[in-house]
């Protein structure tokens, strides 16, 4: 039988509908390829040419580095460094709501999988519920209850609502409910450990890697999130970089020839913009790409 | 005999272990929840009471029924807004299911690991430029001044950016921003879905004579059609949500498209422009309905998301 399937299968190799199968699969993978790749590459490509040169050398050419230089003096100066003032807001609100976020979902997480109370059923569901509802659902009621009680334009009406993140617990109690070992649990609780001690010294550094999960999904949302902030910051000194992004954009002759006129910022300075503003996600994304992968699929699978 | 013995020593003491879990652990449980819960309630639960008590008052908070619903719904954007969505979501859902099977269930069958691999990556790194970024992206793409494939667009008769934003040509520029940007995890996690079929099953149906694309249609395709089911709800629950997109383009077309394109949008216009907060959450309570649908038809339909332990 093997050796049937083993001559048989050169053969099949050589037919004109194997060829014609082969050339669609790789066409078709190509195709993809392109449609992925090209507009990063153009993106990359950009910040070094003039204006002019974007539209008139190849698109995929590389201008120069002084041209580079250029774009990025153009960018700063917009606004008296408003990209700076923009950068450091995004760090702050992400950075603050990430804190806020690990504390509050990987401690639920663990009480969920690992304790017993009055309402754990409840919770799990709703926590799923608003997991998968999409969170522009509830950013206009989060703004109307956020006007209400006068937070709207301070810097809580954005850490705060970037801190509540269901994923994150759920993505916790699946990995605290299904891989940390009952039995050492409960041999560090013979030995005397407390509850605390139990969760610090045992479940916590075991927990690590996905730790280290929700704290890229949680990251890279609150960083590219565009809909709240947009909403509650009046300011453009309150502006993280993807409302600032919004701004320049306004700023741009090419889009806006009137507002924009006499400004610097024209093609190449709104691409290097666009790198700017990836730039920490891309770096977390080539160094977490791994893990990444595996916890897409544990977030949502029986193990 | 010391078995037995043994037996019966160990039954009470576990059994008192778990009591004194159950209490303890009890107790540490209401604290450990304490942080998210409050969080929970305060941008989870309560922000859609918020939304349902406006939406059913008016702005002097008297109870006023179904009539804001109503009013919205005759509002002259609101069917077409919806009306958009709708347009754009088929064309999004069946161009990410079919492109996204398909491109797995080549990676996964008909190239090398290797090549697979490196395909997989590269078709995920756009993920990074969600956002803005993406939309000012293909606001360059879609540039025939600029462009690296205007001659495409010169090919489909749209030589200005002017010609490229007609109205008509929007759902299509949603969906190849939605799919550039959202496609290659989700190929990513269907590869991995298609990674778990055993090889004996694909082994056994090629010694039944399947070919590749009948062995695709007819094994693994079913095999990973939950992770098809998943993937399509939570494509469909974010596609009602489009804000950021239209908004941009609206910026950037310089008001060739309208400020209403999207329900987030109109509801962004109701609060904002007009002041009619009550209006904007019978919006959003529509919306949140959707959302609610979907997630619920998730959370029932598929075995995917447990709430047990083993």
């Amino acid at each position: 039988m093997t050796v049937h399937v083993a001559a048989r299968r050169p053969r099949t190799g050589r037919s004109p509908g194997h060829v014609v199968s082969a050339l669609v699969v790789g066409a078709l993978l190509a195709a993809l390829l392109v449609f992925f790749v090209l507009p990063v590459a153009w993106v990359l490509m950009a910040p070094s040419k003039t204006a002019g040169q974007i539209v008139h050398d190849s698109p995929l050419s590389f201008g120069s580095f002084s041209q580079i230089g250029a774009a990025w003096r153009h960018l700063f100066a917009f606004q008296n460094h408003a990209m700076l003032t923009w950068l450091g807001n995004s760090v702050i609100y992400a950075g603050a709501s990430l804190v806020l976020t690990l504390i509050t979902s990987v401690t639920a997480g663990y009480a969920l999988a690992l304790t017993r109370f009055r309402g754990r059923r409840a919770l799990l569901v709703i926590t799923l519920v608003t997991m998968i509802m999409p969170s522009a659902t509830l950013v206009l009621p989060v703004f109307l209850e956020l006007n209400r009680f006068h937070l709207i334009g301070t810097v809580w009406s954005v850490i705060l609502p970037f801190s509540f993140f269901p994923f994150g617990v759920y993505l916790m109690y699946i990995y605290f409910a299904g891989s940390l070992p009952r039995d050492l649990l409960s041999a560090a609780r013979m030995d005397g450990c407390t509850e605390w001690q139990l969760f610090s010294r045992i479940a916590l550094p075991l927990a690590k890697p996905v730790i280290g999960l929700v704290a890229f999904f949680s990251f890279v949302g609150n960083w590219n999130n565009f809909f709240l902030p947009y909403l509650v910051l009046p300011n453009s000194d309150e502006f993280p970089l993807q409302v600032g992004l919004n701004q320049l954009l306004t700023s741009t002759p090419s889009f806006n020839p009137v507002a924009g006129a006499g400004l610097d910022i024209t093609i190449p300075e709104l691409a290097l913009a666009v790198i700017v503003a990836i730039c920490p996600v891309l770096a977390l994304f080539l160094f977490s790409q791994r893990t990444l992968v595996s916890g897409m699929l544990a977030g949502a699978t029986k193990e | 005999m010391t078995l037995l013995e043994t037996r019966r020593v160990t039954v009470p003491l576990r059994r008192r272990d778990t009591a004194l879990r159950r209490r303890v652990g009890g107790r540490a449980g209401y604290l450990f929840v304490a942080g998210y819960t409050l969080f929970l309630f305060a941008f989870g639960v309560f922000p859609t009471g918020y939304a349902f008590y406006l939406a059913f008052t008016n702005e002097l908070g008297q109870f006023t029924g179904l009539n804001q619903f109503v009013r919205v719904a005759k509002d002259y954007r609101f069917l077409p807004a919806f009306e958009h969505i709708l347009i754009y979501l088929v064309l999004w859902l069946v161009t990410l299911v079919v492109l996204t099977v398909l491109s797995a269930v080549l990676l996964r069958s008909r190239v090398g690991p290797r090549t697979s691999a490196l395909l997989r990556f590269l078709y995920y790194i756009p993920g990074a430029l969600a956002g803005v970024a993406s939309v000012l992206v293909w606001l360059f793409m879609l540039d025939p001044d600029v462009s690296p494939v205007s001659w495409l667009l010169t090919a489909l008769h749209m030589d200005t950016f002017a010609a490229v934003l007609q109205p008509g040509n929007l759902p299509v520029i949603f969906m190849l921003i939605a799919f550039w940007t959202g496609a290659g995890g989700w190929i990513v996690v269907m590869y991995g879905a298609l990674n778990t079929i055993s090889d004996e099953v694909i082994e056994a149906a090629r010694m039944d004579g399947a070919g590749p694309w009948r062995t695709a249609w007819s094994v693994q395709i079913p095999m990973v059609r939950q992770w098809i089911a998943y993937m399509t709800i939570l494509a469909f629950a974010s596609g009602t949500q489009l804000f950021v997109e239209p908004q941009l383009l609206q910026t950037a077309s310089l008001g060739r498209i309208g400020l209403t394109w999207s329900p987030n949008q109109l509801a962004y216009v109701f609060a904002f422009q007009q002041g009619d907060f009550n209006g904007a959450a019978a919006i959003s309570v529509f919306l949140l309905a959707v959302g609610l649908i979907a997630a619920g038809l998730l959370v029932s339909r598929s075995s995917m998301f447990r709430l047990d332990e083993k």
